[in-house]
């Protein structure tokens, strides 16, 4: 009923509209304004020209004010401050040069519109005006791609030796992040090794895994140099770091890499914004279906000493799940990590170790693994 | 083919009388017509229709980015299932958000904007009886049909229409797994796309050559309307890039039906490891912008033709620096092809390759700056008529210098880490090339309106919706530049999820009530159009006492545009308020023997 009405509504009002264009269009025949060049709609239109660059240029003004509370939320990294900066100097002059090109192209209309018996001003060019308008954005250019190309250059330099070296993965739809152990390498991986255990597709032949560690959300050292190691697994994503003004793809396939200096710890940023609340976050900024929105994990900047000591105190991920590692590792490195994780030590080794060698015995173990997770 | 461009380009009466003794079916005039302007008319509804579907796509998607609380059970009865408890499905608000700019991009400002006027107006203004190859020409819409047809139909199948984004990167875009718009839907989208493609190169071969080979006598390069330039410039960059994007959607179907690797490589998806390994996503993207960035000039090159004669035309000016004009067309297309990997400065490639391609990016802005500032001294001085299509003109020279500033900032590697796939991209290239081409494409269809169909649209409705159109476009995309500063992704089917992107909603929200009141505006132009089509005050000749050639023919031009000879041509078509010239136009069918008051010295008639 009521979608009957306000279809009837609809047609009412449209109708309405319709017989005041038709009674519109009778007067204007009937006065012969057809007849004219321009009519009063000449002059109307050039004024809003002028109304709309006043009117304009005061809401960009006070929207831009009311909005600056949210832009490029205090940035966190060392290239974050430089990049910012590089930001807000192309700003400056694009917006110089958008007030006064727009003030030019908005009042000209109103200088220039129809008068009967003016004549325009036959002026089809002028080399050295042109001339003008070439080099000087082509200077203009110049400096910006040389500001641009210094710090583009500085950030995407080699990862600074003793870098702090963290692998982060994108799945649909989460990421994880893997740390290298005390050891400092990340051990080797191979995507034909994944399974719903070992997401990372963690290689336990290298020893180096062995004391990786997979904690549930990313933990970055203050003042260091971090070294992402960033890859995916099923389809591309991209690492975005708000605050860090860090943003990589993370390619299946390709493992790419991006490295930067926090300077503001959490808690420091915490008081900084008056905000207790406040965590650091990172973001999937490249479609990657349905889930691509909600790909949040958590961040946390820690000072040094407190980051040295949340690193010691993770367990690393083969002792977390040493049966399942043990199913994967062969004799040598399980005797040398795993021993002292394994429940009972001979017995169940030993029954896995033989189903090692028949492959097809190897997958249902994993598989029962799995189903029981 | 060869009789056939003889009976054209020949000037003697004869030739042309026969065309009209045979009548023609029905079936010929009004379907598989090979007539110019009844393809630029059959691409004109079409890319209206198409307009009006990618709208509502965009309203749709903008009711969840404004409202994310709202209960959409109202749109029940549009999009069914789509609806789950209230609620649009994430996966069908990536279909929309995908299908909106792949009908926008491709459909509209392409088939729409260059279909339109490339075929309407290039015979008529070099004076032509018709392209190079009517047949070529109807095939070319109606190819351009069928891929209507097939992309039409994947919206309404039951996995949905490709939801990988325009841009369709595989792996998603190749793995039905990933997501369910990559099924059905995406070979949908790939077909239709080969179809739209093998429609762009037959149109854009027959611009080319009709451009090239029928030009009426005396129309030199340097005497074609700057809307010729601009057709011809845009169907080189079409014919060039286009083919890259069948090469990547043809490895893509590969890929996708037949096992191979181009672009998979170690994937884990839904509980298996593939067995591709080797090939690089990376690569796709780099076939993909080899077009795509052509594209956007293919976008809004032909837009700026079109403001170019506009301009002048209802300034009562010579363009200024029409050679300038020229030059930056060429330079602008030159570079068009070596840009492509500025969307791709985080995609992963080696940074040095961003370090070059931010420079190439950057010298870009140098001839668009050029065009700008142009456009403006054309106005100076000037005696300037505010017709529709002279204020879309000018809204178009607007938008192409904010959002072209704007692309000065991404264009910058170092600065395009933050604001790469936030919404001040989005917002940068609605401007610059959506809206400014949208600007275009209906500046154009005001101003040749008459020569359409012989009538005149209502001035009024043009302003109101010219007025509302303007201001909601900026109302829309100046505060979604804030957005983007912020840091908000695309792409995003609700950031409440994110502290960092929990803010803006009142903008957000603003923003969408803006969309749809620009959406409806649209309404506005589209009864204006189909009223006047057929209650329209009947149009004089020249209604804008305009230069061009178009305008000599009589008000509904046959089949063959000039019932007699072919006219001749003696001047460039910017001579408006010349110097001593009675009137403030001369035509470029008058010869400088007829106009001694205002002749330069330099001004003779070459025979």
């Amino acid at each position: 009923m009521t979608s009957v009405i306000i279809t009837v509504a609809i047609a009412l009002i449209l109708s309405i509209l319709y017989l005041i264009f038709r009674i519109g269009v009778l007067t204007n025949v009937m006065k012969g304004r057809y007849q004219k060049v321009v009519g009063i709609g000449n002059t109307v239109n050039a004024f809003l020209f002028i109304v709309v660059f006043v009117v304009g240029t005061l809401a960009f003004y006070l929207s831009f004010m009311s909005a600056r509370q949210y832009f490029l939320p205090e940035a966190a990294s060392e290239h974050g401050v430089r990049t910012d900066l590089l930001f807000w100097v192309i700003m400056a002059v694009l917006t110089l040069a958008f007030l006064v090109t727009h003030a030019v192209l908005y009042f000209f209309p109103y200088m220039y519109r129809f008068k009967e018996g003016n004549k325009a001003f036959f002026y089809p060019d002028n080399h050295t005006i042109e001339r003008i308008w070439t080099i000087i954005p082509a200077i203009i250019m110049a400096g910006f791609v040389v500001y641009g190309y210094k710090e583009w250059s500085a950030i995407t330099a080699p990862a600074p030796q003793g870098s702090e070296v963290i692998e982060i993965m994108g799945k649909q739809f989460a990421w994880q992040v893997r740390y290298p152990g005390a050891d400092g390498k990340l051990g080797k991986y191979h995507y034909r090794k994944i399974d719903a255990t070992n997401e990372f597709g963690i290689d336990f032949n290298d020893s180096a895994s062995f004391d990786d560690f997979i904690p549930m959300e990313l933990h970055l050292p203050k003042g260091k140099n971090v070294q992402l190691k960033i890859r995916a697994r099923d389809v591309i994503h991209s690492v975005f770091l708000p605050h860090f003004r860090v943003k990589m793809d993370a390619v299946p396939g390709m493992p790419t890499t991006f490295w930067f200096t926090p300077t503001i710890s959490t808690a420091e940023m915490r008081v900084k914004l008056n905000k207790p609340e406040f965590n650091y976050e990172l973001a999937c900024t490249e479609v990657c279906g349905r889930g691509h929105y909600a790909m949040r994990f958590l961040v946390i900047v820690d000072e040094p000493a407190e980051y040295e000591k949340w690193k010691a105190s993770q367990k690393s991920w083969a002792s977390l799940n040493a049966e399942y590692v043990s199913t994967k590792a062969p004799q040598a490195l399980k005797d040398l990590y795993l021993k002292d994780f394994l429940p009972t030590a001979a017995a169940p080794v030993e029954v896995v170790t033989d189903s090692l060698a028949v492959p097809a015995a190897d997958t249902t173990l994993v598989d029962a693994h799995a189903s029981i997770k | 083919m060869s009789a056939v461009n003889m009976s054209h380009s020949g000037a003697d009466a004869h030739a042309h009388d026969e065309h009209d003794h045979h009548e023609l079916p029905w079936i010929r005039q009004y379907v598989f017509s090979e007539d110019h302007k009844y393809i630029a008319k059959q691409y004109l509804v079409s890319g209206i229709i198409w307009a009006i579907i990618g709208g509502l796509l965009s309203v749709l998607f903008r009711i969840q980015l404004g409202f994310p609380d709202a209960d959409l059970s109202w749109l029940k009865p549009l999009l069914g299932e789509w609806i789950q408890n209230g609620k649009l499905d994430p996966e069908f608000y990536l279909a929309l958000v995908t299908m909106h700019g792949t009908i926008m991009v491709f459909f509209v400002l392409t088939a729409g904007l260059s279909g339109t006027f490339s075929n309407f107006l290039i015979p008529l203004q070099i004076g032509a009886r018709d392209m190079a190859s009517g047949f070529l020409n109807m095939v070319s819409y109606w190819l351009f049909f069928l891929s209507s047809v097939v992309m039409m139909i994947s919206l309404f199948i039951k996995t949905g229409p490709a939801s990988g984004g325009w841009v369709v990167y595989p792996p998603l875009s190749a793995l039905p797994q990933a997501v369910n718009g990559s099924g059905l839907g995406m070979t949908l989208w790939l077909v239709a796309m080969v179809f739209f493609v093998a429609s762009t190169l037959l149109g854009g071969l027959n611009y080319v050559t009709t451009i090239i080979n029928l030009r009426t006598k005396g129309m030199s390069f340097t005497r074609l309307p700057l809307t010729i330039w601009a057709f011809f410039i845009t169907a080189i960059i079409g014919i060039l890039s286009f083919p890259v994007l069948v090469s990547a959607v043809l490895l893509l179907i590969f890929d996708r039906g037949f096992g191979t690797s181009f672009f998979l490589s170690e994937i884990y998806i839904g509980g298996e490891a593939l067995h591709n390994e080797g090939g690089s996503p990376v690569l796709f993207q780099h076939l993909f912008w080899f077009l795509g960035h052509p594209e956007v000039y293919i976008v809004i090159i032909p837009a700026l033709g079109i403001t170019s004669e506009i301009v002048a035309t209802n300034s009562r000016k010579p363009i200024f620096g029409y050679k300038a004009m020229i030059f930056s067309i060429v330079a602008i297309a030159f570079l068009s092809f070596i840009v492509w990997a500025h969307h791709m400065f985080v995609s992963g490639m080696n940074p040095f390759l961003g370090s070059i391609f931010m420079f190439l990016t950057l010298i870009i802005a140098v001839p668009s700056a050029v065009k700008g500032f142009n456009y403006i001294a054309t106005l100076w001085k000037g005696n300037i008529i505010f017709t529709p299509a002279m204020l879309f003109s000018i809204g178009l020279v607007s938008f192409f210098l904010s959002g072209g500033l704007t692309g000065i900032v991404l264009g910058n590697s170092a600065a395009d880490i933050q604001l790469h796939d936030t919404y001040f991209v989005v917002a940068h290239f609605h401007i610059v090339m959506g809206s400014a081409s949208f600007f275009g494409m209906l500046a154009g269809v005001y101003h040749w309106f008459p020569k359409m169909f012989g009538r005149m649209m209502d001035e009024r409705l043009g302003y109101v919706h010219f007025w509302l159109t303007f201001l909601g476009v900026y109302l829309i995309f100046f505060p979604m530049h804030y957005i983007g500063i912020a840091g908000f992704p695309r792409r995003y089917y609700s950031w409440t999820g994110f502290d960092a992107f929990n803010t803006f909603t009142d903008l957000n929200q603003f923003i969408s009530i803006a969309a749809i009141i620009v959406f409806i505006a649209q309404f506005i132009f589209i009864f204006n159009f189909f009223y006047s089509m057929f209650k329209g005050r009947v149009a004089t000749l020249n209604p804008w006492k305009s230069n061009t050639l178009e305008w000599t023919t009589p008000l509904n031009p046959g089949h063959g545009n000039w019932p007699g000879a072919i006219p001749h041509v003696y001047r460039w078509p910017y001579d408006y308020s010349k110097p001593g010239a009675a009137d403030d136009f001369i035509p470029q069918t008058v010869p400088f023997s007829a106009t001694p008051e205002s002749n330069f010295p330099h001004e003779k008639d070459e025979n």
